[in-house]
């Protein structure tokens, strides 16, 4: 007979595991790893240091005599602060108080430089090409001074009518091309500081194309025909890649009865404001009531050419080493469980495996957040002003941008930190964990800006799309360009990039648990 | 030495990860070329293309996995504390890194043979379909041509300094993921911060020191007198960074306590 024996059954109160026990447990361990505390350091401070370094190696030699921005570092720019280019050439005459003007355009051709030979002081021998963006039409300019404000209609070559003002607008009109058999007529009225721009097939019937509002336009202005050409990018799209290859042109068109109307008559005369790629352009011609003009060049916000230097997320490029450093602990946050043999405890203490993911993601996602946006928002304000007290112009951005910019950065490094933990799950080997994501989430961006160029489609697969929430440069549908990472263009747009990102880190999750669930620890 | 040439490759030789790890750097390196010549179009004689750069592009990601390799060799051993034992029986340490660093080479050098000779091969085959054709100003995509054969040879080169590079820094570092960490960041930070520094001094400065950028400049067969660095003294500089890694590691594998 054997005597029963009760087992030992603990005086606690029996209760389940709690979700914030998990967390107060994995806090614990992120906490008390010194290494762990100084790789994340050093994150924050490889965020600020790089960034500091480039602006202080970007120290612009040229110095303007008050200590501001010299002549040759500060951009163009419009009348709404954007960076824009202003080169065409105008012919024109003054427009006091209110008026219209009036013309019929009879053809618009454009001539593009050759591949080879025939450099910028041989235009008159160009082939003819198609420059998409190539125009013709009327202005009201403050003044032939570059980056004045203005309103112009205008027929483009493959883009139809389009009422364009101020370099950043652009409204479409018709999709009429203006050729011999089917001219164009275009008028653009004055009255205080609105301008309308009408079109008409015949001179008869107008329709009205847009309108726009000058804010303190003088009385007297300069009102007159423009044609301008701009670079021509001829961006091949392969599966895999682009290739750009292009140069300056230029366009020739033809006005006839031309109508200035409540003004007393006076003579044309005719401007080359800036000088858009070609050197040599000839002067208009007018005989009897026909005008021949020829214009290269764009008047509209910078495209791709504009650059990374002007941005306000160029003082976060230090992002991109920090990030590595937080890759690094989110790794060792889970391989260092295997290697010491702490996860059979972290197991025992916590039986159900998906939740102590969920811990150790909450924990030291939140932690990255915290410390990425802190270490953010110090290095673009102090960074900022460091670029801009060395000579850099930088373009302001409104404040939702701002805050965009910076949540969204550290929420990216909070992310790749997340998605280290998953990685670091399934591989459970510490060197390959911590290279594989960098290879996913670093290496796209390096080959993509490399010289290679053809990489651009990483920026939309990998989860190096993230990087997108950076971008604070506009796209314009009105100027043809190449948009590519390396003049600050990501392929995505913010939301949808961060989105990228985000899908690769659930999917990592999830295959992360599944494994831990599956796999003996 | 012989011996620890001998315990070091047998370490090397019954890893399970030495095969896979093998493997992955010649398939990543070849795949990702691929992928290069694949998307690549010359449509002119103005295209300006880099043959050699485009179709060697997987050893961008072929490197890791070199590193990755290489960190192994050191780390794991101090990971599951092998160390002590290898330092008991070889008790002359900078014999033990020299013997690392042989295996180490060996290893990167038989990855670079097949996976960036395969790529040179594979951009022969593939690139001549893409538009670079003799008359776009492309006579030889071979390896008889002097530039190709120093592209495809210096970057099996590349591979070894990568492996040595790595082993110095992990040995000093011990940590597998700190050492992958330091290595890659010291690969990717240069070139990363050249995209922000706008002064041309500073920029050219930079080029010249990065480890990857002037390492890579082998590759270079378009416009080779653009480059920071002619090619095989860009590989130096990175041979020097090699060097002063193994150095700095056997300094602090001989002073350390294991």
């Amino acid at each position: 007979m054997s005597a029963t024996m009760t087992p030992y059954r603990s005086e606690l109160p029996v209760a389940r595991d709690r979700f914030a026990q998990l967390v107060l447990a994995e806090f614990t361990k992120l906490r008390t790893v010194r290494g762990w505390i100084a790789g994340l350091a050093i994150g924050a401070l490889l965020i600020f240091g790089v960034g500091f370094l480039s602006a202080a190696g970007s120290h612009q030699v040229c110095q303007a005599p008050n200590g501001g921005i010299c002549a040759a570092q500060m951009p163009l720019l419009g009348p709404g602060g954007q960076v824009v280019t202003d080169s065409f050439y105008f012919v024109h005459q003054e427009l006091t108080g209110d008026g219209s003007i009036t013309a019929r355009v009879t053809s618009l051709d454009e001539q593009v430089m050759p591949a080879n030979g025939g450099g910028p002081d041989d235009a008159s021998s160009w082939p003819p090409g198609v420059v998409a963006w190539a125009k013709a039409g009327l202005m009201v300019k403050l003044n032939t001074t570059q980056g004045a404000p203005y309103a112009a209609i205008m027929v483009t070559a493959t883009h139809g009518v389009r009422m364009q003002y101020n370099f950043t607008h652009d409204v479409a009109g018709s999709a009429s091309t203006a050729t011999t058999t089917t001219p164009r007529w275009l008028r653009l009225t004055r009255s205080g500081d609105s301008l309308t721009g009408y079109e008409s097939a015949d001179g008869i019937t107008w329709t009205k194309v847009g309108a726009a509002k000058l804010a303190g336009l003088p009385s007297s202005v300069s009102a007159g025909m423009f044609v301008a050409s701009p670079d021509h990018d001829v961006t091949t799209n392969i599966v895999v890649g682009t290739s750009t290859e292009g140069g300056p042109s230029k366009a020739t068109a033809t006005f006839d009865d031309v109508d200035l109307q409540n003004q007393s008559p006076s003579s044309w005369q005719g401007t080359r404001v800036g000088d858009g790629g070609v050197r040599a352009l000839p002067p208009f011609t007018q005989s009897g009531g026909t005008f021949t003009i020829t214009g290269s060049g764009d008047v509209g916000p910078m495209g791709s050419d504009g650059g990374d230097d002007n941005t306000i997320s160029g003082s976060l490029i230090g992002v991109f080493v920090g990030l590595m450093a937080m890759v690094v602990i989110g790794a060792l946050f889970v391989t260092a469980e295997y290697r010491r043999g702490l996860i059979r405890t972290t197991l025992v203490a916590s039986p159900r495996r998906g939740r102590v993911l969920a811990a150790k993601a909450v924990v030291l996602g939140g932690v990255v957040f915290v410390l990425g946006f802190a270490a953010s928002a110090f290095t673009m304000w102090f960074v900022n002003r460091q670029r801009r007290h060395n000579g850099t112009y930088i373009v302001a951005a409104s404040t939702p941008t701002e805050i965009r910019v910076l949540v969204g950065t550290a929420a990216l490094l909070a992310l790749s930190a997340v998605f280290a933990i998953a990685v670091g799950t399934i591989v459970r080997r510490s060197a390959t964990a911590v290279a594989a994501v960098i290879a996913l989430v670093i290496l796209p961006y390096i080959l993509a800006v490399s010289s290679i160029g053809a990489m651009q489609w990483l920026l939309r697969l990998m989860p190096a799309a993230g990087f997108a929430v950076q971008q604070t440069l506009h796209r314009y549908p009105q100027v043809d360009g190449t948009y590519i990472a390396s003049a600050g263009y990501y392929p995505l747009s913010p939301v949808l990039g961060f989105g990228v990102l985000l899908g690769w880190t659930a999917v990592a999750l999830g295959l992360a648990t599944f494994l831990l669930r599956r796999r003996d620890a | 030495m012989r011996f620890a040439l001998h315990a070091e490759w047998t370490k090397l030789r019954t890893s399970a990860g030495t095969f896979w790890l093998l493997a992955a750097a010649m398939v990543l390196t070849i795949g990702l070329g691929a992928i290069a010549d694949a998307g690549v179009h010359c449509g002119s004689a103005a295209c300006n293309h880099d043959p050699a750069k485009i179709s060697l592009s997987g050893v961008y990601l072929g490197q890791l996995v070199v590193a990755i390799s290489a960190v192994t060799i050191i780390s794991g051993e101090y990971g599951t504390g092998m160390i002590r034992t290898t330092l008991t029986a070889m008790p002359n340490r900078v014999a033990v890194l020299a013997a690392k660093a042989i295996v180490a080479a060996g290893w990167a050098l038989g990855a670079g043979l097949v996976g960036v000779v395969g790529s040179a091969l594979l951009g022969q085959l593939m690139l001549p379909g893409k538009g670079f054709t003799a008359t776009n100003g492309y006579p030889s995509l071979g390896l008889s041509d002097a530039g190709i054969l120093r592209a495809t040879f210096g970057s099996v080169l590349y591979f070894v300094l990568i492996a040595l590079l790595s082993l110095g820094i992990a040995t000093a570092v011990r940590d597998a993921a700190a050492g992958i960490g330091v290595v890659l960041g010291l690969l990717f930070a240069f070139p990363i911060a050249l995209v922000m520094v706008g002064n041309p001094h500073w920029h050219r400065r930079l080029e010249q020191i990065a480890p990857m950028t002037s390492g890579l400049g082998i590759q270079t067969t378009v416009g080779v007198r653009g480059l920071p660095l002619s090619p095989w003294v860009g590989l130096g500089v990175l041979g020097l960074w090699a060097a002063g890694a193994l150095l700095l590691g056997a300094l602090v594998l001989q002073l350390r306590d294991a």
